[in-house]
């Protein structure tokens, strides 16, 4: 099973992180620095796997990684899983990253965050692999961007969602829920 | 919530949810009707996205609703390929996080024949269930093997451009191939002839493939070739059936050792790693020692170094095992520290197992504490020291070689604790020669003695009042410096005891007495090497193989052979982890030496204190017992005692269990309790117990105790009888004390604090601030204050992080009242106590009690 995934750069700014094992906010971030800290200081031409991470599982989870340009691609995962399989897995998220973006870089990371997130959601599920070809993963992809696109996109939820809340047949709903202080701020995206 | 507007905002919503959502978050109720509004659709996007948004969340109430609901999708004719492929995996997820909800049934049957689904998305979703579900419930999915079999022959001898899409720079479906593998590893071959024989041929051609030329230049394709591979030799090793294959096996692994790619040198040492433990392919193995010696010494990745020393250790045995425990010497000069420790005990169990010649093992050992002083545990030069007392014929030259490794200008202490050791039993073999005559060795061992720790120096005392008995000539030198202040004198109260003892021994007893004190120790009785449980202890159960442990118990025999074994060996040789190497902690007086004198010998090396008459109060087992009532009290290789005990306001009765552990009969078993000083919590009533104990049995005995007012001292219990002739004698401390007798108080913030400003005067508190003996676990905490009587009082301290606690000791003629603050500063790994008592006695012993425990 895969544990996490996680992608960061040279200097160890997450891009994507997903966790397929519960994990407490602060464990995660240690998870990630420890992990940043064992794969950076290795050479280029060492080999792809190492163990040693004490944060999760111990010694039956190993890291699997690729450096390309300027991300890390790293994979934690168990011993149920084929080393080199995974690395070709990596191989194949990357370059549907590529397809979908043309010629993918970090910064494709940064701004289309949502995407990256539902192309991953098309590879992995759960911690396990659903599909590995790229012509069927990229098809998925794209009938949700164009469901996405009838939508409005992401840019336009919290818009929505006022309209929504101000629309709502509140007589169907108990009054006295009381959800605390949530305070979600939405970063202003380009639309897609 | 409104349906038509959340239809809109599917995907930011489910976005939303499983980026940021995480399984105890109480959103989740609300949206699970919107999912199910999903999975009712018949959309397969919608239907997908509600799957993944389950999978992600993955909690127990998405259990609850969907788990029913899921196994219907995945196996109805009319589902979508892509929403069954999400329904696999959403379903493996559910049952991963709660196995009971997800019911096998009908489905499970169906499930299998997704194997032959003409998707192969679907096949790939649907092997990671299979694979999960088939491991719990192997012969439920049985049937699975022939048809991944026949998959797999499908994929593996399909032509490249058969499965197009799925194929990966040339290479036919690689993720599922090595999927099919794995899912096949879960079973033993199978027996039907005609499957195995495919998988067989299948086998082979993956093989065969291997030794074609490329297709590709491409990375990306020998990764995807060698997966396969990979993972059909792990096959061929976990079926160990198939001489033929298991050659071929391992040459191929033999290639990839040279390959220029590290991750094939990685994965090829791994799996010979395995691949060593075959008894059809060891030797094959074992052709490419060079390769890996060579790996070990010019790798510059360290992660294939541990791989390559992990492999020497593996393919290890007699005929090579002086050239391998060599070259790994030889490494560990250089080594990384992070695996130095693991190398350290690797070598000592090889030297050990493999041992033709024992001067070969001590020079091993020897060298190893040479190299790798610091990283040689208590265990290992424990085990050498066992290894020269049992083998007469390599004692001789055990102090030939001490003793010259000791001239050496710096040598690590763990040297000189076992040339203390060896030279203090063994120095007579080798006094005859003029260069190393017992003043020369004396001297040479006393340069040390001003370089070293406390422990090795009472070692060192030690040694030297054998000197005494072994040389008669050196008495006057040796006598000389036990006398001079920095050691009669000494800070140290165990170096004092020692020093002073020694002196006296030495000149107030005969010849006679001090050869019968100061004689030979006996043969260590057999047992597992405590090398190899700390290795296992550090690797993790499942490390070491079965066979291994098999061989170095056999091993062991040989080791110890022509030990002379007391009746009781079979309880000595109880392996236990934690068990102290050399048997000589409390259990020493009872169990080896029946003259008084020799239990001071036996005892000189214990950390407990030198020696302790045999009728010493034993309290170790006092202090667990602080907050506990019942367990286990003492333990030795004779006896047990168990102890069951209840209290009720200022009475309680303690029941004690004595268990008779050899098969020999205890004679005139007798037990008494007394009271020192002014102990005057009385034992009312103690029935005499039969006089007669006979092996294997267990007898009882009832204390009933009243407790008259607040006392210190702890009632002793002693124990006398006959076990083959010697008289044993026990004594132990009943763990009776004052908090036994506490009734526990609730109360409120504000009454807890104005109690607390009533016990101001300075001797009612008593505080001790002191460092953390255990982790410092909620939880534990808890149990330990609950466990000593008090009641736990929530909510009082402002500081949530603190423990507070009160309750009432009773007494006969009066009540205490006592409240207690525990302030845990995790940061420090320190503990605060406080606590305040209407009576000042009481709560100094409480303070002092429970500084112990924590």
């Amino acid at each position: 099973m895969i544990k996490a995934i996680l992608i960061f750069n040279n200097h160890g700014k997450p891009r994507l992180i997903r966790f397929y094992q519960y994990f407490a906010e602060d464990m995660q971030q240690q998870i990630i620095r420890e992990t940043f800290h064992l794969v950076s200081k290795r050479d280029d031409n060492v080999c792809n796997f190492l163990e040693g991470g004490s944060l999760i599982g111990g010694s039956d989870y190993k890291l699997i990684y690729r450096h390309y340009a300027t991300l890390y691609f790293v994979f934690c995962v168990d011993s149920s899983e084929s080393e080199l399989g995974i690395l070709d897995l990596i191989q194949v998220f990357v370059e549907t990253l590529d397809k979908c973006f043309e010629n993918v870089c970090e910064l494709d990371l940064i701004f289309h965050m949502d995407k990256v997130h539902y192309i991953l959601q098309e590879v992995v599920m759960g911690g396990m692999v659903l599909e590995t070809n790229m012509n069927e993963i990229v098809a998925q992809v794209e009938v949700q961007n164009r469901m996405e696109k009838s939508e409005g996109g992401l840019s336009a939820a919290p818009a929505r969602a006022v309209s929504a809340v101000k629309n709502m047949n509140l007589p169907d709903m108990p009054r006295n829920i009381n959800i605390g202080d949530i305070n979600i701020k939405v970063p202003s995206l380009s639309p897609f | 919530m409104n349906a038509v507007n959340i239809q809109t905002e599917q995907t930011p919503g489910y976005l939303f949810i499983s980026v940021l959502v995480n399984s105890n978050s109480e959103l989740i109720r609300l949206i699970n009707n919107a999912i199910k509004n999903d999975l009712s659709s018949r959309n397969p996007t919608f239907m997908c996205l509600a799957l993944h948004c389950i999978a992600n969340v993955g909690s127990r109430e998405m259990a609850e609703a969907f788990a029913s609901e899921i196994p219907r999708i995945l196996v109805a004719g009319d589902t979508m390929d892509s929403v069954k492929q999400s329904a696999a995996l959403c379903l493996l997820r559910l049952y991963k996080t709660s196995p009971d909800l997800v019911l096998m049934g009908e489905w499970t049957s169906r499930v299998v024949h997704l194997l032959n689904d003409q998707h192969m998305g679907v096949v790939t979703a649907a092997i990671s269930l299979i694979t999960c579900l088939s491991q719990k419930n192997p012969d439920e999915f049985k049937t699975c093997v022939s048809l991944a079999v026949s998959r797999l022959s499908r994929i593996v001898s399909s032509a490249s451009t058969d499965l197009q899409d799925y194929t990966y720079y040339f290479v036919p479906a690689p993720w599922l191939s090595c999927k099919l593998l794995r899912l096949l590893q879960c079973y033993p071959p199978p027996e039907d002839g005609a499957v195995k024989g495919r998988l067989v041929e299948c086998l082979e051609t993956i093989l065969n493939k291997a030794q074609e030329p490329p297709k590709s230049k491409k990375v990306q394709h020998s990764n995807a070739k060698n997966a396969i591979l990979f993972e059909a030799i792990s096959l061929i090793i976990h079926y160990d059936s198939e001489p033929n294959l298991l050659v071929r096996a391992c040459n191929q692994l033999g290639q990839f050792l040279q390959h220029r790619e590290t991750n094939l040198r990685y994965l090829a040492l791994e799996s010979m790693c395995t691949l060593a433990s075959s008894e059809f392919s060891h030797e094959a193995v074992k052709t490419h020692i060079e390769t890996v010696i060579n790996a070990l010494k010019t790798e510059r990745d360290v992660s294939v170094r541990q791989r390559a020393a992990d492999l020497l250790y593996a393919m290890c045995d007699r005929s090579n095992a002086k050239q391998i425990v060599a070259e790994m010497l030889s490494y560990l000069e250089t080594a990384d520290y992070s695996i130095r420790e693991e190398m350290v005990l690797k070598v000592a169990i090889l030297a050990e197992k493999y041992a033709v010649d024992y001067s070969w093992y001590v020079d091993t050992i020897l060298n190893l504490i040479r190299i790798a002083g610091d990283y040689v545990s208590e265990e290992v030069w424990y085990r050498v020291i066992q290894i020269v007392i049992n083998r007469d014929d390599v004692q001789g030259y055990a102090a030939k070689t001490v003793f010259e490794a000791l001239q050496a200008p710096a040598c690590h202490e763990n040297m000189v604790k076992v040339g203390g050791y060896i030279l203090g039993e063994f120095g007579n073999l080798i006094a005859g020669d003029p260069r190393s005559s017992p003043l020369v060795q004396f001297n040479l061992l006393h340069s040390k003695f001003h370089l070293c720790s406390v422990p090795t120096r009472a070692l060192l005392l030690s040694a030297y009042i054998k000197f005494i008995n072994l040389f008669p000539e050196t008495k006057v030198t040796i006598q000389e410096v036990l006398r001079c202040d920095s050691q009669i004198r000494n800070s140290d109260v165990e170096l004092q005891q020692r020093a002073v003892e020694y002196l006296k021994l030495s000149s107030i007893a005969s010849t006679d007495v001090l050869a019968t004190v100061l004689e030979e120790m006996p043969p260590f009785p057999e047992r597992e090497s405590s090398i190899l449980a700390k290795l296992k202890k550090k690797k993790g159960p499942g490390a070491v193989s079965v066979t291994e442990l098999e061989d170095s118990k056999r091993e062991g025999g040989e080791l110890n052979g022509g030990a002379d074994r007391g009746p009781d060996t079979s309880a000595l040789s109880t392996p236990s982890p934690s068990a102290d190497l050399l048997g000589i902690r409390s259990a020493a007086p009872i169990n080896v030496a029946p003259v008084s004198a020799g239990s001071l010998l036996v005892d000189v090396f214990s950390e407990a204190g030198p020696a302790v008459p045999s009728a010493a109060v034993n309290d170790d087992g006092f202090l667990r017992f602080v907050c506990k009532n019942n367990g286990v009290l003492f333990e030795n290789q004779l006896l047990q005692i168990g102890i069951k005990s209840e209290y009720r306001q200022n009475l309680g009765r303690m029941y004690l269990f004595y268990g008779n552990k050899t098969s020999v009969q205890f004679a005139s078993f007798t037990t008494t309790v007394s009271y020192p000083g002014e102990l005057q919590s009385h034992i009312l009533s103690t029935k005499p117990v039969e006089p007669l104990v006979e092996g294997g049995a267990q007898i009882q005995q009832v204390l009933n105790i009243e407790c008259l007012t607040d006392f210190s001292d702890a009632p002793l219990l002693n124990i006398k009888f006959r076990y083959g002739g010697a008289l044993q004698n026990l004594t132990l401390k009943l763990p009776v004390t004052i908090n036994k007798f506490f009734q526990p108080t609730e109360m409120a913030s504000h009454d807890f604090f104005q109690r607390w400003k009533q016990l101001s005067q300075p001797q009612q508190e008593a505080q001790k601030i002191f460092k953390a003996n255990h982790g410092m676990d909620t939880e534990v905490l808890k149990a330990k204050l609950l466990g000593l009587g008090t009641a736990l009082l929530d909510n009082v301290d402002p500081n949530p992080e603190n423990y507070v606690c009160a309750g009432v000791i009773q007494t006969k003629g009066q009540q205490v009242g006592c409240l207690l603050r525990l302030e845990p500063n995790a940061q420090a790994q320190m503990y605060r106590l406080t606590l305040r008592c209407s009576k000042d006695s009481v709560s100094r012993r409480l303070c002092e009690l429970l500084a112990e425990q924590f």
